[in-house]
């Protein structure tokens, strides 16, 4: 294990970000697992959509409820939905007000069709789980809240969502709320953001354009660019010919072992091209994490990658 | 198992469905370089193209209109001479404000729309809009009949419902039910939607404020003239989906969790009575050993042959690293295999590079358009 906490796990609230299937929930479950070790109350958000739903998540049964997975370390599925009722119930004390809200169709409808609410008030419950005075009942105080954002596309526009809702709406509650999520999300002090990146083409390419887009268009800060996934060098560049030798072999399994090799020198070559580009093309620092060789990625490598992260 | 060439025998649309990073642009533009190869005029429409690959393809300057990929970069590929390959890049919000002006009454009513502040700002948030334009340009291109085939590669998502059902919930969105509520509150819809409507809008009022539900209404209004021909286009678009020309492919990697995934779609796009052709699986580590190696024994081996104990230890090491995950590859395809009852899933082999030029997707169809024999033979041989 890699001593000391990294820096970004020391803020209130971080966004983990980047392109589908490069790996960003079992990051965001790391970071949560190694900011839990690091003795900090850790929740871990999923933004519940039909899109974005992690195995871990749904192993461990995790819903719009505070969910316990390990020591000082929380998972909630953010439903919009739920939050919603919990926004409204928060906003109106009269039980029979609200009471006619919900059975009304009218709500639903409203919910439904007005674009961007559920990004709203999403991004209002994550704010709520980071205050230290929760309004809701039983509401536990967390030192950290990790976010595993939409994929990208889906995840600019979800984290622009104030900033939109505070320039539509000029007055009233909704203004001043979305001016108040818009302020937190981009204060560096309390709140940061992760670009989790793999050592490929377009995932690379991806990874740039989400850096320059939380920085300039939303005005965060981007911590890290997290390159996920790299392999081993097992092989020095040396060995090629003698590895060359091996996939020739009269032994069967002495071929596959000289086949695998090679296709493996390869793959770490391509990879540390693509690790080159990144680092040309992306300003915030670079962390790494090792390919995990697991039949599947559980909450056992999520812990893996925990002790090593940077 | 088929071939790509025997699964799209006699389509017009090949819809290629997945979760992001699976290689979905990867896979379509294959198969569109693959059937074109084969002769016919195919165009590729993509949401975002690899840059290197589009480079590569002479399409620097890929835009909302289809463009002929050049034939001298192809020649060496099209085993018949009068193939064609076309691609484009899908703007939905170039398609979207085509399509307001397409069903808008007047230049006044257009401007209305496209003037709104939020449509401006939150037109692409619509649910399903992203993936509605992409459809309603398929639908465009196959009305025109240039092309014997189009090839979508769809926005990325988990479910394949949020692809089908996009032309009804972006209907249902513009009709909007609700914003009959919004602008007559005591006509029949405030009727339908129950008593003490005009109490629960004040409610709704008081907590999102009067000047955004102001400005929502308008909105709204500003769609109210365009609801027919936008429902009976979205009808059209729809119907296209489900006809006998149009098939679904569906690209997923060997993990667990993309394959739950596919078994997902595919059972979605069954109960929706849509054309299934079959499944590719990308990334697959081919078994190359018939049992597990073990450590010792096969250290000493490759030790002997290479007289380097450490370099042995390594190769030995890695290609029991490999067998685990090809086990696991296996395992999972297994699995899918026996959910889709019959349908075909082709394999393609992780390969030693990225693919990102012509050379990389001819590398690729020599798998996709294989028998499984040649697929197996290719990929362990």
């Amino acid at each position: 294990m890699n001593w000391g906490i990294p820096d970004f796990l020391q803020k209130k609230l971080l966004f983990v970000t980047g392109k589908g299937g490069v790996g960003k929930s079992t990051v965001a479950i790391a970071l949560g697992i190694r900011a839990a070790l690091e003795g900090r109350r850790t929740i871990v958000c999923e933004v519940a959509s039909s899109e974005n739903a992690s195995r871990i998540f749904h192993q461990a049964a995790v819903g719009f409820k505070e969910v316990e997975l390990a020591n000082d370390l929380w998972a909630i599925s953010i439903d919009p939905e739920d939050a919603m009722k919990e926004y409204v119930l928060l906003q109106l004390k009269v039980r029979a007000m609200r009471d006619l809200l919900f059975r009304s169709r009218v709500f639903t409808y409203f919910a439904a069709a007005t674009p961007g609410l559920n990004e709203l008030v999403t991004i209002g419950k994550i704010w709520e789980l980071a205050q230290l005075d929760r309004k809701v009942k039983h509401g536990r105080k967390y030192d950290l809240v990790i976010v595993d954002a939409p994929a990208t596309g889906h995840g600019i526009s979800f984290l622009q969502t104030p900033r939109t809702f505070a320039r539509i709406a000029r007055v009233g509650p909704v203004h001043s709320q979305a001016e108040q999520l818009e302020a937190m999300v981009t204060d560096p002090a309390q709140t940061g953001s992760i670009v989790v990146s793999l050592p490929e083409e377009m995932p690379v390419n991806e990874t740039a354009r989400l850096e320059h887009e939380l920085v300039d268009d939303i005005g965060m800060t981007v911590d890290r660019v997290i390159m996920n996934a790299l392999y081993p060098d097992r092989f020095p560049a040396d060995a090629t010919r003698a590895i060359d030798r091996l996939a020739a072999s009269d032994d069967p399994e002495v071929r596959a072992g000289g086949r695998a090799a090679l296709s493996q020198a390869r793959r770490v070559a391509a990879q540390t091209e693509q690790f080159e580009r990144l680092k040309k093309m992306v300003s915030a620092p670079i962390s790494t994490l090792p390919f995990v060789f697991r039949p599947e990625i559980d909450l056992h490598a999520a812990r893996q990658l925990a002790e090593v992260v940077e | 198992m088929p071939s790509v060439d025997e699964i799209l025998e006699g389509r017009e649309i090949c819809i290629c469905a997945g979760s992001g990073g699976v290689g979905k642009t990867t896979t379509s533009a294959a198969i569109a370089l693959g059937m074109a190869a084969r002769g016919l005029k195919v165009c590729v429409l993509t949401i975002d193209p690899a840059k290197r690959l589009a480079d590569s393809l002479g399409l620097e300057e890929l835009g909302n209109e289809a463009t002929r990929v050049n034939p001298e970069l192809l020649s060496d590929h099209l085993d018949n001479g009068d193939g064609e390959l076309w691609a484009m890049m899908l703007d939905a919000k170039e398609t979207f404000d085509a399509l307001v002006a397409r069903h808008a009454e007047d230049a006044e009513a257009r401007d209305r729309v496209l003037n709104n502040r939020i449509y401006q700002q939150i037109s692409n948030a619509l649910a399903g809009s992203q993936e509605y334009m992409a459809m309603e340009k398929l639908f465009e291109l196959h009305s025109e009949g240039r092309f014997d085939l189009l090839v979508l590669d769809t926005p990325p998502s988990r479910n394949v419902l949020d692809f089908l059902d996009a032309p009804k919930r972006l209907t249902q969105f513009i009709e909007g039910r609700s914003l009959q509520i919004f602008i007559r509150p005591s006509g029949f819809a405030a009727r339908v939607a129950g008593r003490g409507t005009g109490v629960v809008l004040t409610i709704l009022k008081r907590i999102v404020g009067f000047d955004l539900f102001a400005d929502l209404s308008e909105f709204f209004n500003a769609f109210s003239g365009m609801v027919d021909g936008f429902r009976e286009r979205a009808h059209r678009v729809s119907s296209l989906l489900a006809d006998e020309q149009t098939c679904f492919v569906v690209v997923c990697g060997p993990q667990g969790e993309p394959v739950d995934e596919a078994v997902y779609f595919h059972s979605k796009l069954m109960e929706n009575e849509m054309n299934f052709a079959g499944v590719v699986v990308n990334r697959v580590r081919y078994r190359l050993v018939s049992k597990k190696p073990k450590l010792k024994d096969l250290t000493a081996r490759i030790e002997a042959e290479l007289g380097d104990h450490e370099l042995a230890d390594q190769v030995a090491r890695n290609l029991i690293e490999y067998d685990a995950l090809a086990v696991r590859d296996a395992a999972n395809i297994d699995r899918l295999t026996e959910s889709l009852d019959n349908d075909p899933v082709i394999r393609v082999p992780y390969l030693d590079t990225d693919v990102h030029d012509i050379e990389g997707l001819t590398e690729i169809n020599r798998y996709l358009f294989a028998s499984e024999q040649d697929r197996n033979r290719l990929a362990t041989g």
